[in-house]
């Protein structure tokens, strides 16, 4: 067992992050804030270039053939770098929808409302005007939509400023595309990934707030001397470790199916990120004070993108249920396999 | 990143079950948890077990006379005992985590020899005297006087919650060499015979009803210079060292426990009804995705160790998120017993299905709380994050005792 990443891993990530750095810089991504389009096709060219979507895909399918485990890795980076758009949707549907892999086509997904609730409020679809194609997932399988066809109505006010949003009513029935095998595969797969992407979250958030406590003075000294303050940074970077160890291990279980309970750690992966994000958002505002307050500070953006992936592939109470059936179907302890 | 084991981790995970497998049941009855000695013969007949085995100090060196295994089978050995409900290090804990090591690192040839087969062997206990009435999180501070006189040193002074002094031969002993205001420059490590005269024992009773740790009060106690260990005023130092041989699994048996806790939880809420409330199943499976990440970062922390051969910050992140998962899962058990918590007895199942673990959980709800406070507490550990690892500036009046 050696559950360090391999030198090969890393340079993955760093590869990634450098990219990132590059052809996402912060400011030039605010200037798409509450826009209808934010994605960037050239840019998302060059994700498809450094094979975030076809990352997983086998190489005779032409993709990069590796695991989820380095898909944790580099979904983590774009997570930090607050890069927009259906990342995780199209990823999954690289081998499904042609030209996912190449990021000529961008792919988004929505769940189909079930259950007693399902008709109270509208449907919430992100990005529309930016996709070319939109997958429904259910229980039954996996249905595609034409984007263009949907009645759809813009939010004014989305949430994240740099995820648009549209609600229909309901939606149409699609074209059959995949059956419930997949979708109970990819859900998995996506919860792992989206985890990625909060860690990514939580992660900048620490080092943003890390920052501003060394620098910002009050009472004559760097507001990090304070424990009330160090004590908070040291809370998000504990929760940061705690979430990026337990993703990766999600990644590695999927990928070695033999050493865990693939699906319990995937659930368990995003409840713990979540929390980490969600968590750290809260706290990193509270270490700027009044500026973590304002438009202008990005911790909100980050803060609000936590929000929005906390509502995807399941809610972490939802996901605590899964796991629970588990434990009531007897799932035993780390030391019951392999 | 890989959790699958090798074939020689696997061939020593099987040695090691069969081994298990037939050694546990020729164990005695456990003691009493207030029997003291009896919970010292337990211990030490296991650690005797052990020795014969060839499992003794399975994480020391060779030259130490341990087995020098990798943290990799370090970790194993931990999660096949805790798999077998083996005994846990109970008092042999000092000797083999810490004043072994120490004496291994810094001790003399003489010293290594006089100490260290006896520790491995379970002939000796040991017991740690650092902590005194005035000197917790400030350690540094410490008054406890050693004066030299001829090739003796003569102690004054007192030590407090030290983890089973009454059956402990000998005590890894913090005393002040240097001035009163010398701080981490003038301690001094010492090996005290715990039946030397001048030596107190003053037992004291936990929160959890156990006399788990003691007060030690020193008078005029004599100690040999030759048992000295390390230069004189270099103490500090020499008990840092003892840190370097963490490699991630100081916790695993214990948290490998709280998987346990929480299954049996979930059994006894399955049993009440409790189960059929969303709330109750939520905290349960919100706990199980926190043990695994938990789990996870062992994993991270002992890969680190095996690569590196130092600790890194892992073990630290783990001592700050551990306590509160197992707080939370204490408190968890206690809201599922509800007013059976309050007679902790185990319960005679009178719906016939069997005993409940009402007393297991009590006790296990009590010991969770010593968890944020032992071995340095979750404040010291966030100073430690703040400053250590993210590079925030220090309290202005030395929070980790800079100001010395
Ligand atoms: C079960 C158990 C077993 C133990 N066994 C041993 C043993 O075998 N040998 C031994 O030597 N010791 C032992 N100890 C002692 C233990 O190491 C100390 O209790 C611990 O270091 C804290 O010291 P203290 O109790 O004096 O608390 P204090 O240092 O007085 O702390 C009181 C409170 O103030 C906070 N505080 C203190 N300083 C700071 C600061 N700079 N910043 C922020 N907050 C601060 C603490 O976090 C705590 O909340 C044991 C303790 C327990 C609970």
């Amino acid at each position: 067992m050696d559950f360090e990443p391999t030198g090969i891993q890393g340079e993955l990530a760093e590869g990634i992050r450098r990219l990132l750095a590059g052809a996402f810089p912060l400011d030039q991504l605010r200037t798409r804030e509450n826009q209808e389009k934010v994605i960037d096709r050239d840019g998302w060219t060059q994700l498809a270039e450094a094979g975030v979507f076809s990352l997983c895909l086998a190489e005779e399918a032409g993709g990069v053939g590796l695991g989820l485990a380095e898909a944790t890795l580099v979904f983590e980076e774009l997570g930090r770098s607050l890069v927009p758009g259906p990342l995780v949707a199209t990823h999954l549907a690289a081998g499904l929808v042609d030209g996912a892999e190449d990021g000529s086509v961008v792919v988004g997904m929505v769940e189909r409302p079930s259950g007693p609730s399902a008709n109270v409020l509208p449907v919430f679809i992100e990005h529309l005007a930016d996709l070319d194609v939109l997958l429904v997932l259910s229980d039954r399988g996996i249905e595609q939509l034409d984007p263009a066809t949907l009645s759809a109505r813009p939010s004014r006010r989305p949430m994240d400023p740099l995820t648009p949003v549209w609600s229909v009513s309901s939606l149409p029935e699609g074209e059959p595309v995949a059956g419930p095998e997949i979708v109970a595969w990819w859900r998995r797969d996506g919860r792992v990934l989206t985890a990625a992407l909060q860690v990514g979250l939580a992660a900048w958030l620490t080092d943003l707030s890390v920052a501003y406590a060394k620098e910002r003075q009050q009472f004559g000294r760097p507001i990090g001397s304070f424990q009330a303050v160090k004590h908070l940074c040291a809370d998000m970077t504990t929760r940061v470790e705690l979430a990026r160890v337990g993703v990766q291990a999600a990644g590695v279980t999927i990928d070695q199916p033999d050493v865990g309970a693939p699906d319990v750690v995937a659930a368990g992966a995003k409840i713990v990120a979540d929390e980490a994000a969600i968590t750290n958002g809260r706290s990193a505002i509270q270490v700027h004070g009044g500026m973590g307050f304002t438009w202008e500070v990005p911790v909100h953006l980050a803060y609000k993108r936590a929000r929005l992936h906390a509502t995807q592939f399941g809610t972490a109470d939802r996901l605590a249920e899964m796991i629970a059936d588990a434990l009531a179907d007897g799932l035993g302890g780390p030391t019951d396999v392999g | 990143m890989d959790l699958r084991y090798t074939e020689a981790e696997q061939a020593f995970r099987a040695d090691l079950r069969r081994w298990l497998a037939a050694t546990i049941p020729t164990l005695p009855e456990k003691p009493a948890p207030t029997d003291w000695p009896g919970r010292r013969a337990y211990d030490t007949n296991w650690q005797r077990l052990l020795f014969d085995a060839g499992y003794a100090g399975v994480d020391w060196p060779v030259e130490g006379g341990g087995r020098g295994a990798s943290p990799v089978e370090e970790l194993i050995f931990k999660e096949e005992l805790e798999r077998a409900h083996a005994p846990y290090v109970g008092v042999n804990f000092v000797g083999l985590l810490h004043a072994g090591p120490t004496i291994i690192t810094e001790g003399t040839p003489e010293q290594r020899q006089q100490y260290l087969p006896a520790i491995l062997r379970g002939d000796n206990v040991w017991c740690q005297g650092f902590s005194e009435p005035n000197a917790g999180s400030d350690l540094a501070s410490m008054r406890t006087r050693a004066v030299r006189d001829g090739d003796e040193y003569v102690i004054n002074g007192s030590k407090i919650w030290t983890s089973h002094a009454e059956v402990a031969d000998y005590c890894e002993l913090l005393v002040r060499t240097g001035p009163e205001d010398s701080r981490h420059r003038g301690i001094t490590w010492l090996i005290l015979p715990m039946d030397t005269p001048g030596v107190e024992i003053r037992p004291l009773a936990t929160m959890a009803g156990s006399t788990e740790f003691a007060e030690l009060f020193l008078t005029d106690v004599r100690v040999p210079v030759a048992n000295r260990v390390g230069e004189e005023n270099d103490g500090w130092r020499v008990t840092m060292v003892t840190l370097s041989f963490e490699r991630g699994t100081a916790f695993v048996g214990d948290l490998l426990e709280a998987f346990e806790l929480l299954a049996s939880s979930v059994a006894l809420a399955r049993r009440t009804g409790a189960w059929s409330d969303p709330g109750v199943r939520r905290q349960a499976g919100h706990l199980r995705a926190e043990l695994d990440a938990l789990y996870a970062m062992t994993r991270r922390t002992v890969s680190q160790a095996a690569r590196t051969g130092v600790p890194g910050t892992g073990g630290t992140y783990f001592k700050l998120a551990y306590p509160d998962v197992r707080n939370k899962l204490g408190e968890f058990s206690l809201s599922l017993l509800g007013r059976a918590s309050l007679g902790a007895d185990d319960l005679d199942g009178l719906d016939g299905l069997g005993s409940l673990p009402s007393e297991e959980m009590v006790e296990d709800w009590l010991r969770g709380i010593s968890l944020t406070i032992a071995a340095g507490t979750s404040q010291i550990q966030r100073n430690i994050v703040g400053e250590r690892f993210l590079g925030l500036p220090r309290e202005p009046s030395a929070s980790s005792g800079k100001s010395a």
